[in-house]
């Protein structure tokens, strides 16, 4: 009957669909971007699911991580995920993931989770490169995020209106900026809001006379950073701790950490982890 | 002014209408599609992404994590959608629990999807704990497909002739007979449909994906697993990465995906008004 | 045959089942939905939170005016782009249009229904942003955000309106041409008016479209919490707000969020509810009785 074969048709779309899912995800597995590693790694018995979320300035430090990781233990899968600070920590704490990532320190009214050190990093002040301003004092950092400084003339640039781009509330950059930039005062509400690192340094790249602040780790030629109070912000002045603005990266998990959760954060604490971190413009924890 | 000077400008004012349409359509398809057909090619299909900032490498975990979602989603929504279709066509009378399945139906329609995300991220990622999944994404679109799918079911079986279920009947078939052999068979066409268009709206939906699935970039291993669909990686492509030609050939991926679909939609339902004409 | 009456009226339950499953799906998210909300309303206050002005949840502030405004304000500008130019189109496509002009575009403007919301953000982020930025202001704004939701909700009300139109019975049309009207006369005195509740509905649902857009106004509002002045000023919508904040948020705040939701919901009923009545009655009035 004519009207069976669409019934029958259907069945063979669902299984086909299925099937092309499953034969893809095979051949990726053969295909995907493997960094080499140095030397010869002899695969361990380690094997399950590690899930990360958190800051998105950890993360593309987390993800480069997990690959060296997850070569060294062929049977591991570590998941990085985004999403912000607050999300890092709500979500370690609900057990929603197994790993939290916070870019700032913990609020006291937050919850008491354990703190792994991972890394320090430095928040960049960054404008399009085409700003002719080099250089601002951390005071006039604050006046222009509070909306008290609106134009570029008044800091010595062009004359044109300073279009200031922030982090959501949840965003541990953000946090941390407002602790050791803001003070008192708070951002503009006029501020154009993004919800990542990236997303901040797309947004400034393409809007001119645009200012935002982001990880050092995300510094590239699309933006340039500022130097604050007369100091380059270069991982260098961070380390030296000349540059003003630098911050702690944590791992966060819910207890100790044990079995796989322990073996994956001993690993970014170790050596190895520690000359990832500096490969990928963190400061190194001593 | 007489009426024929009215008539002009009238029409001057509708061919606008059109014309406005005509470019605002031709300007989105043929922006994306002229950015983002040059990016597609093998590689850019069976390549995962790099994830992070760099935009690099391709697609294919997103094209995984969004067929294992439709597999999954069509395959947990199909049941009671299609049943509670079939009820309301078949078995409805005019009860209370007819009108509250009604009732139910039609608000369900009318909730935007981010407050089935907030439903869905608040019950399935934290309280029961499947966190960010393929199958919390997945019972997330179950809740706000089920209207629709139980509507275009409900809409196939009535257009089904009664002298259909009348001969069916005489000849001494019970109820759900005529129904299981006869009904839905002819609805079929109708009723596939309605599920293509389910597995459209997969494909295109976002806010409550965002909010339970993720946003991993790695591919995915497991029902459990967090992931991507191909129009979150193109958010999370236009937003984080400057990776804007990627992102523009995710969005042709997605583009062509559409015509598929519509073109199969529009095929079967012109079959299935060939076969009621009684072809 | 008794097994068959057993058949029967097992399937007769499980359909019955699946039917359950759909109010049993509503009642799950009207009660979840209002028990996460209700702290909220408690322990911000009930005018507090849906009049406040600063939404700063770490300050503990959750007034959700700034979002209400933002969301309300672009609906109203993507409707307000897209109504004329819809029913435009749709005259166009019903009455006017030869038949090879509507097979091509009929099935590409379904197209253009299907196309993910996200595609429509990107081609605003990159074409609409800067071209607004020339006008004035960030380019992030409620103009960049209500120009892209109206190509959004534009084919919807143009397929919705036009089957309205073709659904007016040639009787009427011939009728007023007989009469000696032009064929626009017909149009606006004859064929809207009777097409009105299938043009309305139509509306409807794109404004439902249009309020409860998410990610692609994400992508162009420039999500500022600040009581939109201009349409170019940056906004928020409702919409916006939880899909932003909702992975973070614990307590009071997780409690405002659904709130919103709520809010969000019922502006989209009252909005219904406003835009059937205002738009039939409108139309009522220039019916020819």
């Amino acid at each position: 009957m004519k009207t069976h074969l669409g019934k029958r048709r259907f069945i063979l779309l669902m299984s086909s669909i299925l099937t092309i899912g499953l034969v893809l995800s095979s051949t990726s597995c053969a295909s995907s971007p493997t960094a080499t590693p140095t030397e010869p790694t002899t695969p361990t018995g380690l094997s399950g699911t590690i899930t990360e979320a958190g800051s998105t300035s950890v993360q593309p430090l987390a993800e480069r991580l997990a690959d060296v990781f997850m070569q060294m233990h062929p049977k591991v899968t570590v998941t990085i995920q985004g999403g912000g600070s607050s999300v890092g920590i709500t979500s370690a704490d609900e057990g929603t993931v197994d790993i939290g990532a916070a870019s700032r320190e913990l609020k006291p009214s937050e919850p008491p989770l354990v703190k792994h050190l991972l890394a320090r990093d430095g928040i960049a002040i960054v404008t399009p490169p085409a700003n002719t301003v080099t250089g601002l004092t951390k005071d006039e950092v604050r006046r222009i995020f509070a909306d008290e400084v609106t134009n570029w003339s008044q800091v010595g640039g062009a004359d044109a209106e300073i279009i200031v781009i922030a982090r959501e509330e949840g965003s541990g950059t953000r946090g941390a900026f407002e602790e050791m930039v803001m003070g008192e005062d708070l951002i503009t509400s006029n501020a154009i809001l993004q919800l990542s690192n990236g997303a901040v340094r797309t947004t400034v790249s393409t809007t001119p006379n645009s200012i935002g602040f982001l990880s050092f780790g995300y510094l590239d030629t699309s933006v340039k950073a500022l130097a604050v109070d007369g100091v380059e912000g270069t991982v260098e002045n961070a380390k030296n701790g000349s540059y003003p603005i630098v911050r702690p990266l944590y791992f966060l998990t819910k207890e100790a950490p044990t079995g796989l959760g322990k073996e994956f954060i001993d690993f970014c604490l170790s050596a190895e982890g520690q000359s990832i971190v500096t490969d990928e413009g963190f400061i190194p924890v001593d | 002014m007489s009426p024929k000077s009215v008539q002009k400008i009238a029409m001057v004012f509708i061919w606008g209408g059109g014309a406005i349409t005509v470019a605002i359509l031709l300007g989105i398809i043929l922006y994306v599609l002229i950015q983002g057909l040059p990016v597609i090619n093998l590689e850019f299909l069976i390549t995962p992404p790099q994830g992070g900032l760099s935009g690099e490498g391709g697609i294919s975990s997103a094209i995984v994590g969004t067929l294992y979602l439709l597999g999954i989603t069509l395959a947990i929504l199909i049941i009671p959608g299609i049943g509670a279709g079939i009820y309301l066509a078949e078995y409805a009378r005019d009860n209370r629990l007819t009108r509250l399945v009604r009732y139910a139906v039609e608000t369900l329609a009318g909730v935007p999807s981010i407050v089935f995300g907030l439903f869905g991220f608040a019950l399935f990622v934290t309280s029961l704990h499947f966190n960010f999944s393929i199958l919390s994404g997945a019972l997330t679109l179950v809740c706000l497909l089920l209207p629709t799918l139980v509507r275009t079911t409900e809409e196939a079986i009535r257009t089904v002739p009664r002298s259909y279920r009348e001969a069916s009947l005489a000849m001494g078939a019970s109820k759900w007979q005529t129904v299981r052999h006869v009904v839905l068979p002819a609805a079929m066409p109708g009723i596939i449909t309605g599920v293509i268009l389910c597995a459209g709206r997969i494909v295109e939906e976002t806010a409550c994906l965002y909010v339970t699935m993720g946003g991993s970039a790695a591919m995915p291993t497991s029902l459990l697993s967090g992931g991507r669909t191909l129009s979150l990686h193109l958010f999370y492509l236009a937003m984080e990465t400057r990776a804007f030609d990627k992102a523009m050939g995710t969005g042709a991926v997605l583009i062509i995906i559409i015509i598929v679909i519509n073109t199969l939609t529009n095929w079967l339902s012109q079959r299935y008004q060939k076969k009621m004409r009684g072809g | 045959m008794a097994s068959h009456v057993v058949i029967d009226r097992t399937a007769k339950l499980v359909v019955i089942i699946c039917a359950s499953a759909s109010f049993v799906v509503l009642g799950a998210i009207f009660v979840f939905t209002l028990r996460e909300g209700m702290p909220a309303f408690q322990e911000i206050g009930l005018s507090n939170f849906l009049f406040g002005t600063e939404w700063r949840p770490g300050l503990g502030m959750f007034g959700i005016l700034p979002m209400t405004v933002g969301s309300l304000l672009v609906t109203l500008g993507s409707m307000v782009l897209a109504i004329p130019v819809g029913i435009a189109c749709a005259i166009l496509l019903a009455e006017v249009a030869s038949f090879r002009v509507r097979r091509i575009l009929r099935p590409a403007i379904e197209l253009l229904v299907g196309i993910p919301s996200v595609v429509y953000g990107l081609v605003g982020m990159m074409l609409i942003v800067p071209l607004v930025r020339e006008i004035g202001g960030t380019g992030f704004s409620v103009l960049s955000a209500s120009l892209v939701l109206m190509a959004m909700v534009l084919p919807t009300i143009i397929s919705i309106s036009e089957d309205s139109l073709r659904a007016v019975p040639k009787g009427y049309k011939e009728a007023a041409l007989a009469m000696g009207a032009t064929q626009w006369q017909m149009i606006w005195h004859v064929q809207l008016p009777a097409a009105r509740s299938g043009i309305v509905a139509g509306i409807v649902l794109g404004m439902g479209r249009a309020i409860g857009e998410t990610m692609a106004m994400i992508m162009v509002i420039g999500n500022a919490v600040v009581m939109p002045t201009s349409p170019l000023s940056p906004a928020r919508t409702l919409t916006g707000n939880i899909a932003a904040e909702i992975m973070y948020a614990a307590g009071t705040h997780r409690s405002a969020l659904f709130a919103t939701g709520v809010v969000l919901f019922l502006l989209i009923l009252v909005l219904n509810t406003v835009a059937t009545f205002a738009l039939k009655r409108g139309i009522r009035s220039q019916h020819v009785a």
